[in-house]
């Protein structure tokens, strides 16, 4: 049961290894996944090191529900101080690692140090041994996947690995599984590659136990039931996240040529149910009756024969609508090579786009980018530029070391052009229409980000009641509206920790659906799997411990109120076109302001975003770091 | 008509509802070692195909086992292991051409789908409707129509282009 699981730690440069049983105390508090590495993150890293030294850890965590027939149970959260923006390093991957790591024995992993040369990890059931790598080095994505299985004589291993970008140190280098889940933000495979650790590998056998199984796989299928149920759940089932473009694009909510436009005119081929075009199925994660992605197989053209799964809704933006290239294939191809590399799909696309704007400036010219056009749709250039930076090579050099840096070395107020926001790109959305999401990719602890708080119901204008009803206080019913807006991140911010924490999916609880489970769901579903009694409000209390142990992580590296920060053209650019919901919009400067006033309100952080000592002192926060594991 | 287990795998998305729902249907905890029904996937094309046994006519497990462990459940036409008789010899398990049988480690005995006594637990998880508990002559009924379907369509095609 939940008292057995257990926590290795790893160091990679005197090659100790050691093992530890989760204390229950950290369970209560923390529950799992992003809570427990958070927990680890602020106490094991003395401030300010550098992310790529031996001394960053590497922490891999599996969510305290991981295995459960229901919800996307496969998630696993992968932290470290982020090499990219400085901040909190952590990302969250589907697919089918998690519940293998858990057949282990272990739920966690916290890897130090540095190999001496490349290695990889195999955890065996109760046994974890460093492994040589050098064979490994260099290969793709794909095959390093291949390569262990057969060197293990076993099909049913598991691994995160990563691809050249994170042998390079892309600062954005991924960690990937299967064929396309990825740890893609925060640059958590550089982190990897910097370690020189190319994969981790995870095999068990070791029986999960529950505390009722029979009441819990019967609510599990009711679970199922209940999110697939939903409108947006079968949505997802037929089209994947694809299926948010439509309504986006012709409202005018999505970035276009980087962000000079909010709308894809003749965009039509980058509609959803053009995949159909190049689908075989579809694709789930473990444990998940949703499976959101298609399987899809390129059998014509240069790049064919190509397989690949997804695209994601990221991926229409990051190689469609930013840079302005309107065909499926393009993304389908630009999709497959980020995959292969191990690079994140929307900070490379990020990154395009605005180096796009600004080779149209004149800021940059074709000596800078040796030669290439990085014109408009330009798709050849696309793809040259993702190869290029996930092998730093030439320009692509420039673009592999993220935001912050490139703005240094480029200069010529390219700053202005730049959508990020703690030096993370942000996703192709556009927020000037939607006070809500603004707030939310301003405040998230790890930069620019849509998954720390997204309200997306936002965007269905429910009744204020119902409103209420959920978030606890008023929220105005409009999404262009200020009012309440910060309840609807705060709620949020916490439920997408606790869920992160648990180990489900977040587009199985209130991400796109009102009815989708929630608090008093995972309550349950914790109760019947650990014999654990956590309440709704303690569920609450501990989503609120995450994000506040995260924000004193940020305090301590340096970041602050003036970093919570839109992107300057948020508040001098109107948007240009779309419905009337979203033409002319912009952010208010001051009513930005009070939104983030009452947001550290709320979250019982002072007026300069800092935690007060009473706050601390309810949340148990008062005497960090008590290095507990 | 008796019921089966009918596997779709062109409607499979590989979430392994099915192994864990079985797993803990069976074993009580979460171990997809021991699930009677295992999926099979090529994760580089994504191909995936769920193998359970067929319950077949004319069982090859059945007629191996020197133990006569193997009986049909006469309700359900399930072939179930004898857990009393079996000696964990495994050449069920060798002649099993579905690699419909399997071994658990623990207790070194067979174990096998039993069809969950008529109401299998998978096809309740199989979201896709890649599992189904059918009559087999409907089943069959709708493959061929699936199957004259698509010969149809090229029919008509073809018709359309003279
Ligand atoms: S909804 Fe998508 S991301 Fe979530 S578990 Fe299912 S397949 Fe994975
Ligand atoms: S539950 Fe259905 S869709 Fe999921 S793996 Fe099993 S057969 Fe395939």
């Amino acid at each position: 049961m939940v008292q057995k699981r257990k926590i290795a730690y790893i160091n990679l440069t005197t090659k100790k290894l050691s093992q530890k049983a989760m204390p229950k105390k950290i369970r209560t508090m923390y529950i799992g996944g992003r809570g427990i590495d958070m927990y680890m993150l602020y106490n094991h890293l003395k401030p300010k090191i550098d992310p790529l030294s031996p001394q960053n850890v590497l922490l891999v965590g599996a969510g305290l529900l991981g295995g459960i027939p229901c919800l996307g149970s496969g998630r696993c959260d992968i932290a470290a101080k982020s090499p990219l923006t400085g901040a909190v390093g952590d990302s969250n991957i589907g697919g089918f690692f998690a519940p293998e790591l858990r057949f282990t024995g272990f739920d966690h992993l916290a890897i130090t140090g540095k190999a001496e040369k490349p290695v990889y990890l195999l955890v065996k059931n109760d046994e974890i041994e460093i492994k040589e790598a050098s064979h490994l080095w260099g290969k793709d994505t794909f095959e390093t996947q291949t390569i262990i299985r057969k060197d293990q004589d076993d099909e049913n291993i598991k691994s995160l690995v990563i691809g050249v970008a994170g042998e390079n140190l892309v600062k954005f280098a991924n960690i990937l599984t299967g064929m396309k889940n990825s740890a893609g933000r925060t640059g958590m495979g550089c982190v990897m590659g910097s370690k020189n650790l190319k994969a981790i590998a995870a095999r068990g056998t070791t029986p999960l136990e529950f505390a009722h199984p029979d009441r819990l796989l019967e609510y599990c299928r009711q679970m199922n039931d209940m999110i697939t149920s939903t409108r947006w759940s079968k949505a997802q089932s037929r089209w994947g996240t694809m299926i948010i473009y439509s309504n986006t694009n012709t409202t005018g909510l999505i970035r276009t040529r980087n962000f000079q436009l909010n709308r894809l005119e003749e965009g039509q081929d980058l509609e959803p149910e053009n995949i159909d075009r190049y689908s075989i199925g579809t694709s789930g994660c473990y444990g998940c009756a949703v499976h959101c992605r298609h399987r899809y197989v390129l059998r014509e053209g240069p790049h064919a024969p190509l397989y690949g799964e997804g695209p994601e809704y990221t991926s229409l933006g990051a190689f469609g609508t930013m840079i302005d290239c309107r065909k499926m294939e393009t993304i389908l191809v630009a999709n497959h090579l980020v995959n292969k590399y191990g690079v994140d799909t929307l900070e490379t696309g990020g990154l395009i786009a605005w180096a796009m704007e600004l080779y149209e400036k004149g800021i940059l010219n074709d000596k800078m980018t040796d030669g290439l056009k990085l014109e408009w749709g330009n798709e050849e250039a696309l793809y040259e530029m993702i190869t290029n930076i996930a092998h730093r090579k030439g320009f692509g050099n420039t673009l592999a070391d993220g935001f912050k840096k490139a703005i240094a070395k480029i200069g010529n107020g390219s700053e202005y052009y730049a959508i990020q926001v703690k030096g993370m790109s942000n996703l192709h959305s556009d927020e000037r229409p939607t006070p809500s999401f603004a707030l939310g990719i301003a405040t998230s602890t790890r930069g620019a980000d849509h998954l720390r708080s997204r309200p997306a119901i936002d965007m269905y204008g429910l009744p204020e009641d119902l409103l209420e009803e959920v978030y606890g206080g008023p929220v105005a019913s409009e999404y262009n509206s200020y009012y309440g807006k910060p309840r609807m991140v705060w709620w949020q911010e916490r439920l997408y920790a606790v869920t992160d924490s648990i180990g489900l999916c977040k587009f199985q609880t209130v991400f796109c659906s009102v009815h989708a489970p929630q608090w008093k769901e995972f309550s349950k579903l914790i109760q019947l799997a650990t014999g654990v009694e956590i309440s709704e409000t303690q569920l609450m209390e501990i989503g609120e411990r995450i994000y506040t142990i995260e924000r004193l992580f940020n305090l301590r590296e340096g970041f602050s109120r003036k970093d919570d920060n839109l992107p300057e053209r948020y508040f001098k650019e109107p948007t240009p076109i779309g419905l009337p919901v979203a033409k002319n919009k912009k952010i208010d400067r001051e009513k930005f302001s009070k939104m983030l006033d009452e947001y550290y309100k709320l979250h019982g952080w002072g007026n300069d975003g800092i935690p007060t000592a009473g706050t601390l002192k309810k949340l148990g926060l008062d005497k960090e770091p008590s290095n507990l594991i | 008509m008796q019921k089966m287990l009918a596997v779709d795998p062109e409607k499979c998305t590989g979430c392994r509802l099915c192994e864990t729902s079985c797993s803990i249907y069976n074993e009580k905890t979460c171990t997809p070692e021991k699930a009677r029904i295992r999926v099979t996937k090529w994760e580089n094309e994504g191909i995936y195909i769920p193998m359970v046994c067929q319950q077949c006519d004319i069982p090859i497990c059945e007629s191996v086992c020197p133990m006569h462990a193997i009986k049909r459940d006469s309700n359900t036409q399930a072939l179930v292991i004898d857990k009393e008789l079996c000696v964990g010899c495994r050449l069920c398990m060798q002649f099993c051409p579905f690699g419909g049988i399997g071994v658990d480690d623990e207790t070194k005995k067979i174990i096998k789908c039993d069809l969950c006594n008529g109401e299998p637990i998978c096809v309740k998880f199989c979201q896709p409707m890649a599992l189904q508990y059918v009559d087999a002559n409907t089943l069959n009924t709708r493959k061929r129509r699936a199957a004259a379907k698509r010969f149809s369509d090229i029919l008509k095609k073809m018709l359309a282009t003279i």
